[in-house]
């Protein structure tokens, strides 16, 4: 089962439609402006942001690198609090864990905090087969549901629409699940709120089963920790008699002290708040107070095999903040339905892929949905290296290698369809690693200068459709610097360096 | 102190004239540059795709070109940030794939020889105010390579704002990427177009007659999107702006 | 085999590269950041946990040992309230009597608890930084849902001793075996437009009372 939606196209081919809707980018402009701004002004007030940055990702890349030991003192905390543990090797095995659960409370109903390990799993669409309701109780989360659509943002998942777009949607469908929306409902973003917060509360009230993720578990303790604003997150895990978190391994962490890095770095990050309105931490079951009974179900899903590629190996340091998202120019642009999963954004053109083995071809167009601007790696509150991990993977989609599958070391061919690109960057490079043969295109170019058309044929339209090619000038540097100054007293030693030491060698034999 | 320019295919192919205001100007601040002939690309079209290995034969072939010589001055931020971030990483994967260390090696000589071309004046020759005359409104655009993978920080505008003439506009959003990065101007043309599309009306907006930066690969992207805009504003290399001088005005 | 031991495994394998001697305190981790951020007097902390209070929306009050059940009483007159839930902990004689008073104990359901009009209790700490209060779930704080599911939750923190500077200061003195809930402003949402929203599914009126000796925060006292 792929993170991906069922039946995306490649991203290219998404953004070139979604570029194009106006009221989009307009309301993604607003809003990731607007979060740019307040997120600059809450970063200032801490003059250790960076010590805190680093030590965020040293905390990450200790557990990371210690991961055994910490699950395995995770679950023996856990469990010695009063909770089950359960382990999911796939999605398909984790919602099979949670039907279980959820049946045997015999209730056809849960609420749900919002949480991006079930989306990526696709719970509710799995609840839903088996009969469950599964409510989502996050405002935007209620807002893609109401609407049949999908989350387009990690912290804002309904980013992609404007007040109106929701206050439409309330009108319309809200009746259909529960309490409708009030009659005269405004768009005003307080009386959307007040719309939302009438029709869920009913369902907090009478909810018997709570399903949550958590942005953070503390191996030493057992405890879990929800960030949230709304109250949501404090109803789904306090009110039902029954709680089910399904968390991805990599959110553990090793003390309750490395808290104290994480509930700085994340609030301030994400919504650009000092902290955030409601953060909860429960270790286990505690008598009288919240559920009787709490499952932590642990998930893989891919996870592993993005452990085993020391350059990928980064990407799990990921708290789900999602400045990399309100930063990134590419995002801003194409929206996140572009990506084709819960996770857009840079984060997600590195983390979909490697959760999914690159196996469908939307994942192997993911790590070029990208300009390398770096932006993302400025503003990462854990220092992950996303151009890097990118540049990373398109090695694999073009080149193959070796990569972990499935817990298995594999040997990974080329993507389809890169053979005239793959033949093109081969030709570059041993024309560039042989200057005579450089001079002499340089030259014929030079002469054919004044054929060139102003649009191009072929993968050149992709340029000339919006803008102009250079001229090419009569003559290169390099035969101004003969003409000028001589042959250079350097002159090349010889036309190839390729094969000298060996390292050289053509990929196709390796 | 031996000098040699890395021009950089772009230029050499398609901006000769950013190549020849960098020896029209080091020249002029009394340094001998070189032009080691045996120079080519130095990979990163390829490396950027994914073409890793299509790559390792320009590391090994800069650093044959550039034997022997102590500073290597680029002017390109996205170019010597190739060499300065990902020869290390090629030389690094190589070795992690049983290839032994020279690669490695390679990166090591060349990456601390290796200059952006204004850190090159204003790390190594110390100076600012290279005499230069250019009186015409400027906006700069900080490329993305060159604003985070190197941090040339305020290195450019020192530069500019010594120009005698030249007035210095405000560009909305600069540190915004203007949409080129190399293969993904035509993998992702649509996105790359808008990105361009915003850039080219903020340098517009800035009522600046020259849009500068130090990346001539970005400048053709903005150039040509400016261009098929009608628009009337003049991309230009911070080189050409430096080497313009009184006497012979660009 | 389990998905417990396949799971295991698959990391065993994935961390080839890690030396099987290194220890997890053996990789690098520099806690080169601040445990607060500036340096405060205590009057100073409460000045800047009341400004942070108050920048996300909560009403903050001061009042005195003595005084403080006249400041609730007028709290819950302002809000109109004719009934408020309060943890064991918390003493009868804070409360006004015209007010019914409903004792919270594990047989109320939320259905009951949304009949309540407030709720009042203590915090076990409160962070100046970030404008935080922390419940947990002690005798004068309760259970979880009391602070919950009433639309008005009136806290008292008392000054200076409850107040702390800084998060790292904050999760020193908490125990994480008890349930916590950290409560900076009223629930709110950024949910449309990014555009922040006070009041969702929590109490959307928090009113803090700092509650210290006459005198204490006098300048000459620092």
């Amino acid at each position: 089962m792929s993170v991906t939606y069922l039946g995306m196209p490649p991203f290219p081919e998404a953004a070139e439609t979604s570029t194009r809707d106006e009221r989009l980018r307009g309301n993604l402009r607003h809003a990731t402006r607007t979060i740019r701004n307040k997120r600059a002004g809450a970063v200032a007030e801490l003059a250790d942001w960076s010590a805190l940055r680093t030590a965020g990702a040293q905390v990450k890349d200790r557990t990371l690198r210690h991961l055994d030991h910490y699950l395995e003192q995770l679950e023996a905390s856990v469990t010695a609090a009063g909770g089950t543990v359960h382990w999911a090797v796939d999605a398909r095995e984790a919602n099979q864990i949670v039907t279980r659960l959820v049946r045997e409370t015999g209730e056809r109903e849960v609420v749900k905090v919002k949480s991006m390990a079930t989306q990526e799993i696709g719970l509710n669409e799995a609840l839903a087969r088996a009969g469950i309701s599964a409510y989502e109780t996050d405002l935007a989360e209620l807002i893609v549901q109401l609407g049949d659509d999908h989350p387009s943002h990690i912290l804002v998942p309904a980013i992609h629409r404007n007040r109106g777009e929701i206050r439409d949607i309330f009108r319309k469908r809200m009746g259909r699940w529960g309490r409708p929306a009030p009659e005269g409902l405004s768009d005003r973003p307080a009386e959307l709120a007040e719309a939302a917060r009438l029709h869920l509360r009913e369902k907090f009230l009478n909810a018997k089963v709570g399903i949550s993720g958590a942005n953070f578990m503390v191996a030493e303790s057992g405890t879990l920790v929800v960030v949230e604003s709304e109250g949501n997150g404090r109803m789904c895990l306090t009110l039902p008699e029954t709680l089910i978190s399904v968390v991805g391994i990599e959110k553990v962490v090793p003390t309750w002290r490395d808290l104290e890095v994480f509930l700085q770095l994340l609030p301030r990050s994400s919504t650009a708040e000092r902290m955030n309105p409601y953060t909860s931490t429960w270790t286990g079951t505690t008598d009288s107070d919240g559920p009787r009974d709490f499952h932590l179900v642990l998930l893989d899903n891919g996870r592993t095999d993005t452990l085993a590629d020391r350059v990928g190996r980064q990407t799990l340091r990921c708290i789900r903040c999602s400045a990399c998202l309100n930063v990134c120019p590419v995002y801003e642009r194409a929206g996140g339905h572009a990506y084709g999963s819960p996770y857009p954004g840079p984060i997600g053109a590195i983390l979909t892929p490697q959760l999914d083995s690159m196996e469908t071809g939307l994942d192997a167009s993911l790590p070029y949905a990208s300009s390398l601007c770096g932006a993302c790696y400025e503003m990462c509150p854990v220092a992950i290296d996303i151009p890097e991990v990118l540049v990373h993977l398109r090695e694999r989609v073009v080149q193959g290698g070796t990569a972990t599958v499935r817990g298995q070391r594999t040997t990974v061919r080329p993507a389809k369809g890169h053979a005239a690109e793959r033949a093109a960057m081969r030709a570059a490079s041993w024309t560039f690693d042989h200057p005579r043969v450089l001079r002499t295109g340089e030259g014929f170019a030079a002469r054919a200068r004044r054929l060139m058309p102003r649009r191009l044929p072929g993968p050149g339209r992709a340029w000339t459709d919006t803008r102009d090619v250079p001229q090419v000038p009569a003559e290169s540097f390099r035969d101004w610097w003969r003409r000028t100054r001589g042959p250079s007293a350097s002159a090349p030693a010889g036309d190839s360096t390729t094969g000298a030491d060996g390292t050289g060698q053509r990929e196709d034999t390796r | 102190m031996r000098v040699a320019l890395f021009v950089t295919c772009v230029n050499d192919a398609l901006y000769p004239r950013t190549g020849q205001a960098v020896v029209t100007l080091l020249e002029r601040l009394g340094v001998r540059v070189d032009f080691p002939e045996a120079q080519s690309c130095c990979g990163q079209p390829q490396f950027n795709t994914g073409y890793r290995h299509a790559t390792e034969p320009l590391v090994h072939r800069y650093a044959a070109a550039f034997e022997g010589y102590d500073h290597i001055v680029v002017p390109s931020g996205s170019c010597a940030a190739m060499v300065r971030e990902n020869y290390p990483r090629i030389g690094a994967k190589a070795a992690a794939e049983g290839r032994g260390g020279v690669l490695s090696a390679v990166a090591e000589r060349m990456v601390p020889r290796t200059y952006e071309l204004t850190e090159f004046l204003v790390d190594v020759l110390g100076v600012t105010d290279v005499g230069a005359y250019y009186p015409h409104t400027v906006t700069y655009h900080p490329t993305c390579h060159g604003l985070r993978m190197l941090g040339l920080g305020e290195r450019p505008r020192m530069l500019l704002e010594q120009v005698k003439g030249l007035e210095l506009r405000e560009l909305e959003g600069a540190e915004e990427c203007c949409g080129f990065g190399g293969t993904f101007a035509v993998k992702n043309a649509a996105v790359s177009s808008a990105m361009g599309a915003d850039k080219a009306r903020h340098i517009e907006e800035s009522g600046a007659e020259s849009v500068c930066t130090v990346d001539n690969s970005c400048l053709m992207h903005i150039g040509g999107t400016l261009s098929r805009a009608g628009s009337r504003v003049r991309p230009v290399h911070l080189a050409e702006i430096l080497a313009s001088t009184e006497e012979s005005p660009l | 085999m389990s998905s417990r031991e396949t799971v295991l495994g698959r990391v065993r394998r994935a961390l080839a590269d890690v030396p099987r001697a290194e220890r997890p305190e053996q990789t690098p981790l520099d806690r080169a950041y601040l445990r607060v951020h500036g340096r405060r007097s205590p009057r100073e902390t409460a000045k800047l946990l009341a400004a942070h209070l108050t920048d996300y929306r909560a009403h903050v009050h001061h009042s005195t040992p003595e005084s403080l059940p006249e400041t609730i009483a007028e709290l819950l007159a302002r809000r109109g309230s004719r009934s408020v839930v309060t943890p064991a902990g918390v003493p009868q004689e804070w409360l006004p009597m015209d007010v019914e008073q409903v004792r919270d104990s594990a047989t109320l359901t939320p259905l009951d608890l949304d009949a309540v009009d407030s709720v009042v209790t203590g915090c076990a700490v409160a962070v100046a930084e970030t404008g935080t209060l922390v419940l947990d779930a002690s005798a004068d704080q309760g259970r979880r849902r009391i602070t919950l599911v009433p639309d008005h939750h009136i806290c008292v923190v008392r000054v200076p001793e409850q107040v702390v500077d800084s998060v790292p200061l904050a999760l020193e003195r908490l125990d994480p075996a008890r349930p916590q809930t950290w409560i900076s402003g009223p629930s709110a949402t950024s949910d449309i437009e990014l555009d922040r929203v006070e009041g969702v599914h929590g109490p959307r009126t928090l009113d803090v009372v700092l509650v210290g000796a006459q005198g204490w925060d006098a300048p000459d006292a620092t």
